[in-house]
Order: structure tokens, then C-alpha cells, then sequence
């Protein structure tokens, strides 16, 4: 790597750490009901969703209330979109006549929209039609999101608030999300995306006259046009073979990547997502989309310090999420600059140059280059984002075990919006507990004790996702249905299926590729997975907010432990690495770390 | 001073030949079950024995020796752990048959009605019910526990105390209290009985050290509950391992699948058998270490509590300031020589012999050199203390050699009391004494004012003497985190001044039991937890009320009845070490916890090459010890998770050491030694091992 590239991932930083003051106070206020500058618009829109709905903005909600309503509303969110998936060829706003999605398929894509996980086994520019996209996935990216943000809100309730039953109201909690962060937010963006050449039409798709025909389908791929199997993009062929003519995708798309990647949900509008040129087409939208994957992921930890009352709070698991992902990037980006040694003993040219980025760019776009490709890699798998703006698969193992990693974590570097720090929370609730005994109190944070049945919900929350990881890849594994997807036998092989149900299992939706994941038996268990890893999640961090809030608060003095100090941020730190490296490294030993050492072995 | 009832030296090879038999009495399902890590350790190790068997028999996927070896280190790994707890509940148990020995079934005087000089029968003590009343006559043993009645005795109570020394029990006061088992050794008492049988100080005492079915601490279950989650991640970390190595063998094409026995042995070297296997030592040995320190504590839970204790009651006399105030100054009124003063006060007090009074006699001596006067040869009479007057002092006839002079009317008192005394012969109250008086009192000291006939002559200041030490031990309270709250029946100015002079940082002045129950009740509804000592009837509500309540020994059942510790030495500073413990026993916890964890890491790197050398021989990179086969790897790091085990049972028992210097440094330092050493020690120690397993060719 060299200068330029670490003055991107340095402005890239600033940027992320300067907007985390401001929007962190704006989202503290939305969330504590004070008056924000866009109640003057705003506020009767908000009083008009209540009055429809009949819901009394006053009521206090205990947590189980708050639970219900957060799950019952999910799968409401969930079926609409499963049934629009299979009535997509009767509604309106279909003009390539795309037909019904299949029932597994639509299953998964509804799960994994409604969680937040948006993990596509679908290409979206041959399967959804403008109408699915929109008022399914476009509405659920929103949805989910706000989800989220809401249970994590409810949580920190559980801080502040002493002797209480309630934790807050769950449709007050999405309706001012939605409303007064998730909507104008995305409404900016999607302008400057669209100014930057992103498309937002509802006209049918295209078909151009090619200006140079093609030799073959690998250039339209390198493209970025032509990625699925089922084929979309596929123009007509002249007598010789050649194509001179293309099909190019269209749709309202602009609308839909904001929030994809604000809400850290990642679902793109077409089959490859960030790389394809009409989804991300120049630098500078390439940094703003990147920008947004963590942007409220980062504010929320300020929100969540002045929530508390005490921004240092906040500040500190900011820094300890920053480190773990600089750390991480300078895994990735250094791996792929470095290239592949089985090229360079063919004597190909892979340095850094003026005239080319170098290292390893298969499945690279030209217009990132390496430097932003990997950054965006460690972003969008830090948070629980999945979007992608390279093909992960043909990452160096090591540039692939960092994102990889980074899920198996448990999405908590930045992680979701909302979940990302609730998750982050819970760890520092574990390693407050350790540090706690070893300070010889009862541990306590925020002025909180924690006692067994906090643990009791924090063991639960740290357990599901790795039981899924593992569970599910033993599964895949063992099973001929499960083997038969693998088309790359061997360490990849095991990589990319533990890479899909890392993905699946703490929500992200990224896929490392190489497997064909659309199929009934993946279609159902990663469905399964993503569906467990999101609720089961969400239930104990509530569990822990309604036993917080109906506790006493313990005053702070000298023989507290502080929670704001770098010690306590390298401590929590610690406990996110060590219980993601010890679950697992055996897995990560089978998979990446020997495809490394075996790719040194050609060397 | 206190002699210890029973050997408590680790090597006490009596006591370890109980804890080995121990170790294997242990090994029953149910016990092992009560502990969800070891019992994972215990079904590996059943496991491993069935392979080993299947091994023998020419079945199994792995050499009979090598099965063996590692079924037999997955058993001494479990048997550690019982060890472990064998010896600090043996501890336990010799301080347990001690204090039974005490509880022989005594014969008891069973009165008929309550009160000495009635008719009695004779019973046995263990058919005592509560009510019931008993004469304990000089040499009889005290059949139960219960309050004195009527009469004053010495007692000895070397058998629950190991004080040889006897103490004073007395009907009314604070005294009033006797436990079963101890002796009269002169006079009479008679008792009621506040017992039923089997609920005496001396069963719950026994019942609490040797109790198979001791609860379990809050914060030990919690820590329980993250030791469960812990080891079911490694379980499904090892046992997806099995299809994930069959995968690689299949795709890599050579090799052969990860064996089960390989599995168990990874599985027991991650899950955190080192914290699990000593939990229980831990928390017995707590309880066992305030023994030593002559506290009993009714629970586990209050020793534990001890630990997060924020707020401190001490009672300003015996805990702060020594019992008796003493004489530091004279301060005459105009007119008066300060060795004027100083005679007259010195006369006084010739004859009071209570330690105040001794003590002006030493200041004259000591600051104008005034010989103690012989008394007799004075023909001085002396005026002793009453409760009418509150005065004392002494009357001299005049020198017969000075004809002339008057004979001489000296008294010493309280302000009003003299001040009463002066007017009602005429004098008049000098208005600079009421400056003087208020003075004295407003430094935290007693004014007592002396009078010569009806003119008042000045004032003795009578010091409250602030424990020596007592300073350091509240600043150190004070980097603990804990606020030390004085308690005493003084008006606010003495109270005032001497907190400001012992350093604690708050003062309740003019003490009612109503206003300690509230004081407590406000702290805790701030969210704090609150100690404090006590032996009297009226401490016995706040005591109830605190979180950690010791209850003085030579205190009334009541008070007793009230705490949940008993401190057998009767005194109060020892909440402070009782603090301590509390807080080592969480540490040590803590401290094992991340040190069991940290280990893991040098476990995966013996195993991981080790488990994979015939499908990724590449993988041997890993293998950063340079451990010699796989096979010496595996067991290295078996024998080195068992090992581990006994090597830490030391400072399990004796706790970690605390020391105030505030949270941050002391998790800094905490995890430097446990976590960093953690990191480190296993490498070193695996290695060893290593080494060790090749020069003797085991393997």
C-alpha cells in the first residue's frame, strides 16, 4: 500500500469520526422525543401514523410488550414481502413480466429482508420486479432497520432508566426512527447518488447496440453487466457469435441504495450489488456509499454516550469498534496489494504503479481499485451491511478471513444500526462481568449490576450466532444437498460455505460467491439461520433492558469501574476478539489460514 | 492473642489424606453434575475410556497407549478438581468437628419458674426449647444459646472463641447473650434459652462449614452461567470439527479424519476447566478464611456481599476512638495559675479510678510535675460520683500548721452540673468559662469543669484518643471506594471534630436507633450496600436492616439473631478485613476466570497442527512450541490443563491479594499478571511437558 492508499482510508476515517458528533446528538434527540428541526414538517405526519394506527404514543411498554410488538410487526413485514414475491407477475409495475419467485426462494429473500440481513440468493435485475423491490425490499430496508435502532434505544432505556417497569414504546420508537433519521438521510442520498449517475426510472430495460462487439461474455462480466447465471444482460449475437447488441437493466434504484446502505442492509438492486456501474458508478459515490454503511452505526455510539449521559461512554466502544476495523483493514488491503504469488512466479506484473492499481484485482472493479475495494470489504462486513463492491471469493485468503471474520464476531464492529451496538453492549456487559470480579465488586455498568440473569441473556446472545455458524457448515457439509452447491472443492470450498453461514447467521448478507446458494436446501436453512440469529438476538437484549430499568442505580464512586477509560475499550476489545478467535479458529484454520499457507506453499 | 482452634496449613497431611479420599468419594454422577464444566470433563473422560477399551480390543482409531494416557490425565484432571475442593472444604470441616466438640449434650437445671432460688429439674440440654429458663451454676456448661436473666458470671468461652481469656456475662446491657457449649467458671446465671434444638449459633455454624448443599453465591451463578456458555461454544467449536475434518479429508485426499479421542482432549484443554474445576474451592475457602479471622458468616452470599460493601457504619467508640477519653489540658479562668488548676485537679481525682481520672493525675504529673499525693496522709475525704450530683471531688481539712486557712471543697464535673453546684452556694458562673467550655467541646473533647468552693477554677479537657492507624485504614477504605460513616451519641461539634480528626467521611451525631435504621435505608435506596457493626438490643434493627451486619460476640442474642456474621473476636475494625475477603474471593474468581481463558490460546496452537498434521501438513506452521509428534502435543497440553489445576489450588485457597489502589489499577494489574501471564505460562508449560514426555520416551 502506499501513500494515496492511506490517505483514503484516513479521510475515510476522519469523515466517519467527524459526522459520528453531530448526527449522534441529532439521533439522541429524536429518540428522547425533544424537538428536532424537522418536527415543523414532521410532527403531524408522526400524530397522522399514530391516530391510523391506534397507537397511544404514551403508553410505556414493558419489555415483553416491547418484544411482541417488535416481532409480530416483523412478521408482518416478513409475509408482505413473501407475498408480493409470489404475486410479482399480477401486480402492476412489472415491465419485464418477470414471473412469481419460487416459494424457498421467496422465503429466504422475505427473511432475509425483514432481518435486516438482506442476503440475496436472487439476482435482482432477473427476479424482482420494480414493484417487489420497492414496496418489499426498498420498504423493509427502512423497516428493519428502524427495528434495530429501536431495540438498541430500548436497551440503553434500561440504563437510564432506575425502578421503572417500562422501556419505551416500540411504534414510537420506529415511527420517529423511520421518520426523522432513516427517510431524510436516505432522501439526500439518494439525490446525490443520482447525481452522480445512479438510475432511478421506472422504464423497462434497455437494449443498446454494442459500439465494439464483444469477443466473449468475460468482458461484459468485467463490466459489470452480464454476472448471473439466469442470464440477464445477454444481448443478441451477430452470424458470428459475437453479441452487438446488450440489455441493460434498469429501475428505481437510487431510492433503494441509499437506504440499502445507510440501514446496513446491503440488499443490492442488481445481481452484483455495489460493483455494477448503474448502483455505484464513480469514486465519489463509491466513498459516499461506503461512508453510509457506517455512518449510523458510528453516530449511534454518541448517541447512545449522551443518551446515558456521559459521551465518554459512547466514545469508548466507538474506539474500540475503530481499532478492531482499522486493524482489520490493514489485514485486508496490505493482502490484496501484495497480490498472488502464484502470479508472480508466472511472471505477471502485479506491483503498484501509475498505470495500474497492482495486487490481486480479479473480481475487482478498475474505477475502486484496491485500496477501496478492500475498505469497502472490511466496511460492509464490520457493520452488517453484505453490500459489495468486489467479488469477495477471489480475495487472498487472508484478504477473505478478515471480512469473514469480522461477521463471526458477532456484527458488533459497527454491526447493524441498532444491533450492531446492542450486540456491542452486551459484549462490554461480559467483559464489565470478568473485569468486574477482578476488581473484587459485584460488576456493575452504567450503574447497573450485573447479576446471573443479565448473564443468563448475554450468554444467550453470544451463543446463537456461533452455534448457527458452526452448526449450519457441519450441516452443509455432512449432507450431499449441502456439498452439492460446493464448486470449488478443497480449503475454498469449506471457506465459502462457512463464509455463507457466517453471513447468514449474525445477519450480514454479504456472500462470498463460488457457492450456488440458490437452491432449496440453502435457500431454507440460511433462511432458518438468518431468521434465528436476528430474533433470538433481539428477545434476550430485551430481556436485559426490562431487568436493567426496573434496577436501583448504583452511584458511581472511586471503587467503580470505569467503563470510559482506554483500559476498559482494550479489555472489551479483548473479549470480542477472544471469543470470536477461540470458537473459531479451528474452522478458520481448515479453511483460509490453509489456503494461505498452501498458496505460500506455490510460491 | 487468639490462638487458633485447628491446624489450617495446606500440608497438613491428615487433612490431605481426607481430601484424596475425598477426590475419589466425589466422582458420583450427581456430584459432578453440580458442576456443568466438570461434568463435561467427567463424560469426556468416561468417553475416552470406552475408546481406550475398544483400543485394547485392536478397535480403535487410535493407539491403545495413547488412549490410554489421555484417558487417564482427563481423569486426574477431574479428580484435581474434586481435590481442590476436598481440601478447602477439609479446612472447613477440622474447624466444623472442633466446634462439635463443644456441642456435648450437657445436662441442664431446668427451672421452674424464672427466677434464682426456684426448684429445678434436671434435663438434657438438646430437649431445651426456646422459653424455656436454666441455672448455669459455677463449672456447669452453658446448655444453650439464650440471654442472661438474672445474675453476673465469668464465663469462658475458649471453645467457640479460642479466647482463653473469660469474658463478663451480665442479665441487661449488652452483655447479656451466651452461646451453648461454653462454661461458667464462676458465680451463677440464669438464662432463657432463644433456641430451639438444632437451630443454635453453634448448628448454623457447623451446618455452614461442612454443608454438602451450600448455596451457591449470586455471583457465582452468574459467572457459572458465562462457564456454561463458554464451554458450549467449545462444544460445538469441536464437534463440528468432526464433519468439518471428514470434509477436508475428502476434498484434500489424504489424511485420516480427526480422531474422537483427539476431539475430547481439545475439547477439555478450551473449556475453562481451570476457573471450573476451583469455583467451589473458591467460595468454601472464602468462608473458610473468615473463620480463620474468627468471623462467622451465616452465608456464603454475606461474604460475598462483604465485597461490594459502599457504605460503612462504625461506631465511634471502640471502632475510632479507644474506649477512654483522657485528660490533655488545663484551662484555668482568668485570675486562676494553671497549676492551681492543675493541683485542684489532681486532687479530685486521686481517688477515681476510672481511666478518665487516672489520666488527669498523669497530665498534672506529667505537665507541672505534681507527685501523686499520699491520700491518706491528706486526711482528705473523697466525694464520689452520683447520679444526683454527676459530680465527684474531695474534701481537705485545713493544714493544722496554717491556722487560718480554710479547710478545701474541690469538685470536678459536667458544665451545668458544677455551674448548678456554684450557684446554689452564691457564687457566680464566670462568663469567659462558657467561651472555655464551648471551646473544648467544639475540638471533639469532653469539658469537665473544677470548681474550689463556690469559684470556678477552670476547665480539663478530656481527649477522645483516635485509634492509632485508624487514618491509614479509612484512607485505604477510601481507595477501595467505600465511605466510612461515623455513628455516635456525641452532639454534632465533638462529633464534627473528631471525624475530622480520625478521617472518616461523614458523621451521624446524636445517634438514635431510628436514625441509623434511616440513615442505612436512604444509602441503600441510592442504590448502595451498607455494613455495619453492632452489639446491642437497639443496633439489632439496623442491623437486620444492613447488608453486612457482624454482630459482636460478646453482643445480645438479638443483635446476633439480627447479623449475618458473627465476629467471635468482638471487634469492630474487622469489618475491614471482612471487606477484604469478600472482595479477594470475587478476585481470585475473576482472576482464574480470565487466567483459564487466556490459555486457550496456547492450547489451540499444540492441538490445531497437531489434530490436522496427516490432512494439512502445511498447517504444521502453527506449531510455534516445535512440540515433537502430534501425539506428545495433544498430550502435552492435556497434562499441562490437568497440572494447571493443582498448581493454582494455593491461590485458590489463599485468595488473591488485594490491594486499595483503586479499579483501573487494579484491573490493570490483574490482567497484566493473569490475563498477560495466562497468555504466557501455557506456552512455557507445554513445552515443558513436551520435553519432558521425549527425553523419557514416552512417546
Amino acid at each position: 500500500m502506499n501513500g494515496p492508499g492511506f490517505l483514503q482510508i484516513a479521510i475515510y476515517l476522519i469523515a466517519l469520526i467527524a459526522l459520528a458528533k453531530p448526527l449522534g446528538s441529532y439521533m439522541a434527540r429524536v429518540y428522547q422525543d425533544e424537538s428536532v428541526g424537522l418536527n415543523r414538517w414532521f410532527a403531524g405526519v408522526e400524530r397522522l401514523c399514530y391516530r391510523l394506527s391506534g397507537v397511544d404514543p404514551e403508553q410505556d411498554m414493558r419489555w415483553r410488550q416491547y418484544a411482541w410488538a417488535a416481532l409480530v410487526f416483523n412478521l408482518f413485514g416478513l409475509l408482505a414481502v413473501y407475498l408480493l414475491q409470489r404475486f410479482q407477475d399480477v401486480l402492476p409495475l412489472n415491465p419485464q413480466a418477470l414471473p412469481a419467485v419460487t416459494p424457498d426462494s421467496a422465503f429466504n429473500t422475505a427473511v432475509s429482508f425483514a432481518s435486516n440481513t438482506n442476503w440475496q440468493g436472487y439476482g435482482g435485475e432477473s427476479t424482482m420486479s420494480y414493484l417487489t423491490q420497492m414496496l418489499g425490499l426498498g420498504v423493509q430496508n427502512f423497516l428493519s432497520a428502524a427495528s434495530g435502532m429501536a431495540v438498541l434505544v430500548a436497551l440503553i432505556r434500561g440504563f437510564t432508566r432506575r425502578n421503572a417497569q417500562g422501556i419505551g414504546n416500540f411504534w414510537v420508537d420506529m415511527t420517529r426512527g423511520t421518520l426523522y433519521i432513516l427517510l431524510p438521510l436516505s432522501f439526500v442520498l439518494a439525490l446525490a447518488l443520482v447525481g452522480q449517475g445512479v438510475v432511478q426510472t421506472f422504464n423497462p430495460y434497455q437494449t443498446v447496440s454494442l459500439l465494439e462487439t464483444s469477443n466473449n461474455t468475460v468482458d461484459a462480466k468485467s463490466m459489470g453487466l452480464a454476472p448471473s447465471p439466469a442470464g440477464e444482460g445477454r444481448g443478441e449475437e451477430n452470424q458470428t457469435g459475437k453479441p452487438t447488441k446488450q440489455t441493460l437493466a434498469l429501475g428505481p434504484a437510487a431510492s433503494q441504495i441509499a437506504i440499502k446502505q445507510l440501514g446496513t442492509n446491503g440488499g443490492g438492486f442488481f445481481s452484483v450489488n455495489s460493483a455494477h456501474p448503474y448502483e455505484n458508478p464513480t469514486p465519489l459515490s463509491n466513498f459516499l456509499e461506503m461512508l453510509a454503511i457506517l455512518l449510523i452505526p458510528a453516530a449511534l455510539c454518541y448517541s447512545f454516550g449522551l443518551m446515558v449521559g456521559d459521551t465518554r461512554q459512547g466514545w469508548a466502544i466507538l474506539a474500540a469498534m475503530t481499532l478492531v476495523f482499522v486493524a482489520l483493514v490493514c489485514v485486508t488491503v496490505p493482502a490484496e496489494q501484495r497480490g498472488n504469488p502464484a502470479l508472480t512466479a508466472l511472471g505477471i506484473d502485479q506491483s503498484i504503479s501509475a498505470q495500474q492499481a497492482g495486487g490481486n484485482m480479479e473480481g475487482k472493479e478498475t474505477r475502486f481499485g484496491i485500496v477501496n475495494s478492500g475498505l469497502w470489504a472490511v466496511a460492509t462486513t464490520a457493520a452488517s451491511n453484505g453490500s459489495v463492491n468486489s467479488m469477495h471469493d477471489s480475495y487472498t485468503p487472508l484478504g477473505g478471513l478478515a471480512p469473514m471474520w469480522l461477521m463471526q464476531l458477532g456484527e458488533v464492529i459497527f454491526g447493524g444500526v441498532g444491533s450492531g451496538l446492542y450486540g456491542m453492549i452486551v459484549f462490554a456487559i461480559v467483559a464489565v462481568f470478568i473485569a468486574g470480579l477482578m476488581i473484587g465488586r459485584t460488576p456493575e455498568y452504567l450503574g447497573k449490576k450485573i447479576e446471573a440473569y443479565e448473564m443468563k441473556m448475554a450468554a444467550i446472545v453470544i451463543l446463537i450466532p456461533p452455534l448457527l455458524v458452526l452448526g449450519g457448515t457441519a450441516l452443509s457439509l455432512m449432507l450431499d444437498a449441502g456439498k452439492a452447491s460446493i464448486f470449488n472443492p478443497g480449503a475454498h470450498g469449506f471457506s465459502e460455505v462457512l463464509y455463507a453461514w457466517s453471513s447468514a447467521g449474525n445477519n450480514n448478507g454479504s456472500a462470498f460467491g463460488g457457492l450456488s446458494a440458490n437452491v432449496p436446501f440453502y435457500n431454507v436453512w440460511l433462511g432458518l439461520a438468518m431468521l434465528f440469529s436476528r430474533y433470538w438476538l433481539m428477545i434476550p437484549v430485551l430481556a436485559i433492558a426490562g431487568s436493567l430499568a426496573a434496577k436501583k442505580t448504583v452511584p458511581v464512586g472511586p471503587g467503580t469501574l470505569p467503563t470510559h477509560t482506554p483500559l476498559f475499550a482494550v479489555l472489551l476489545i479483548i473479549t470480542v476478539l477472544m471469543v470470536g478467535a477461540l470458537t473459531f479458529v479451528p474452522a478458520l484454520a481448515l479453511g483460509p489460514i490453509v489456503e494461505h499457507l498452501q498458496m505460500l506453499g506455490h510460491h | 492473642m487468639t490462638s487458633k482452634p485447628v491446624s489450617t496449613s495446606l500440608m497438613d497431611p491428615h487433612l490431605l489424606q481426607q481430601a484424596i479420599i475425598g477426590a475419589f468419594a466425589k466422582l458420583t454422577p450427581r456430584r459432578q453434575w453440580q458442576n456443568p464444566v466438570m461434568f463435561v470433563v467427567y463424560l469426556g473422560s468416561i468417553l475416552t475410556s470406552v475408546l481406550w477399551l475398544q483400543a485394547c480390543n485392536g478397535g480403535g482409531e487410535e493407539p491403545a497407549g495413547f488412549s490410554l494416557a489421555i484417558t487417564l490425565w482427563l481423569w486426574f484432571t477431574v479428580l484435581f478438581a474434586n481435590f481442590a475442593e476436598a481440601v478447602a472444604e477439609g479446612r472447613s470441616k477440622a474447624q466444623a468437628a472442633f466446634l462439635r466438640s463443644a456441642k456435648r449434650d450437657i445436662a441442664a437445671k431446668k427451672l421452674d419458674e424464672a427466677k434464682y432460688g426456684s426448684n429445678y429439674s434436671k434435663v438434657a440440654g438438646s430437649s431445651l426449647r426456646r422459653g424455656d429458663v436454666v441455672l448455669i451454676e459455677a463449672g456447669d456448661f452453658v446448655p444453650g444459646d439464650g440471654d442472661v436473666i438474672e445474675g453476673v458470671a465469668s464465663v469462658d468461652e475458649s471453645a467457640i472463641t479460642g479466647e482463653s481469656a473469660p469474658v463478663i456475662r451480665e442479665s441487661g446491657g449488652d452483655f447479656s447473650s451466651v452461646t451453648g457449649g461454653t462454661r461458667v467458671l464462676s458465680d451463677w446465671l440464669v438464662v432463657r434459652i432463644s433456641t430451639n434444638p438444632g437451630e443454635s449459633f453453634l448448628d448454623r455454624m457447623i451446618g455452614m462449614v461442612e454443608s454438602a448443599k451450600r448455596q451457591k453465591t449470586p455471583n457465582e451463578i452468574a459467572l457459572t452461567i458465562l462457564l456454561v456458555a463458554l464451554t458450549l461454544v467449545f462444544l460445538m467449536a469441536v464437534v463440528s470439527l468432526l464433519p468439518f475434518s471428514i470434509y477436508s479429508v475428502e476434498t484434500a485426499g489424504s489424511g485420516r479424519p480427526i480422531s474422537v479421542t483427539v476431539l475430547v482432549a481439545l475439547l477439555v484443554c478450551l473449556i475453562p476447566t481451570t476457573i471450573g474445576g476451583l469455583l467451589s474451592a473458591i467460595g468454601v475457602a472464602g468462608i473458610g478464611r473468615m473463620m480463620q479471622k474468627n468471623v462467622i458468616a451465616t452465608s456464603g452470599r454475606a461474604v460475598e456481599a462483604a465485597g461490594d460493601v459502599d457504605v460503612l457504619l462504625l461506631d465511634k467508640t471502640g471502632t475510632i476512638t479507644l474506649g477512654n477519653r483522657q485528660a490533655s489540658g488545663f484551662f484555668p479562668v482568668k485570675g486562676v495559675k494553671e497549676a492551681v488548676l492543675a493541683d485542684a485537679a489532681q486532687l479530685a481525682s486521686l481517688a477515681d479510678e476510672t481511666p478518665e481520672g487516672r489520666s488527669v493525675v498523669i497530665l498534672a504529673k506529667q505537665k507541672y510535675g505534681l507527685r501523686e499525693r499520699d491520700i491518706h496522709s491528706l486526711g482528705a475525704t473523697f466525694v464520689h460520683f452520683s447520679a444526683q450530683t454527676r459530680m465527684s471531688g474531695v474534701n481537705l481539712p485545713g493544714d493544722p500548721n496554717k491556722p487560718g486557712e480554710p479547710c478545701r471543697h474541690i469538685r470536678k464535673g459536667a458544665a451545668d452540673s458544677i455551674r448548678q453546684h456554684i450557684e446554689t452556694q452564691g457564687g457566680k458562673w464566670p462568663a469567659e468559662l462558657k467561651t472555655l467550655v464551648d471551646d473544648v467541646a467544639r475540638r471533639g473533647s469532653t469539658p469537665l469543669v473544677v470548681a474550689e468552693g463556690d469559684k470556678a477554677l477552670g476547665v480539663i479537657e478530656l481527649k477522645d484518643i483516635v485509634k492509632g492507624g485508624i487514618k491509614e485504614r479509612f484512607i485505604e477504605l477510601r481507595q477501595m471506594g467505600i465511605k466510612t460513616i461515623m455513628i455516635t451519641g456525641d452532639n454534632r461539634l465533638t462529633a464534627a471534630a473528631i471525624a475530622a480528626e480520625a478521617g472518616v467521611d461523614d458523621f451521624l451525631a446524636e445517634a438514635t436507633p431510628e436514625a441509623k435504621l434511616a440513615l442505612i435505608r436512604q444509602h441503600q435506596a441510592d442504590g448502595r450496600l451498607v455494613a455495619m457493626t453492632g452489639d446491642g438490643t437497639n443496633d439489632a434493627p439496623a442491623l437486620a436492616q444492613a447488608d453486612v451486619a457482624v454482630a459482636m460476640n460478646s453482643g445480645t442474642q438479638a443483635a446476633k439473631e439480627a447479623g449475618n456474621m458473627v465476629d467471635l473476636d468482638s471487634n469492630p475494625t474487622k469489618l475491614i478485613e471482612i471487606v477484604e475477603t469478600g472482595k479477594q474471593m470475587l478476585m481470585t474468581r475473576g482472576a482464574l476466570t480470565t487466567f483459564s481463558i487466556a490459555n486457550d490460546v496456547a492450547k489451540y496452537f499444540a492441538i490445531i497442527p497437531a489434530a490436522f498434521a496427516t490432512t494439512y501438513p502445511v498447517l504444521n506452521v502453527l506449531n510455534v512450541m516445535h512440540l515433537a509428534t502430534p501425539a506428545s502435543a495433544i498430550l502435552s497440553a492435556v497434562i499441562f490443563n490437568a497440572l494447571i489445576i493443582i498448581a493454582l489450588i494455593p491461590l485458590a485457597l489463599k485468595g488473591i491479594k488485594y490491594r486499595p489502589v483503586g479499579a483501573e489499577q487494579l484491573l490493570h494489574n490483574n490482567l497484566l499478571v493473569y490475563g498477560v501471564g495466562g497468555l504466557i505460562v501455557p506456552f512455557i508449560g507445554i513445552k515443558a511437558i513436551d520435553l519432558f514426555l521425549v527425553a523419557m520416551n514416552w512417546v
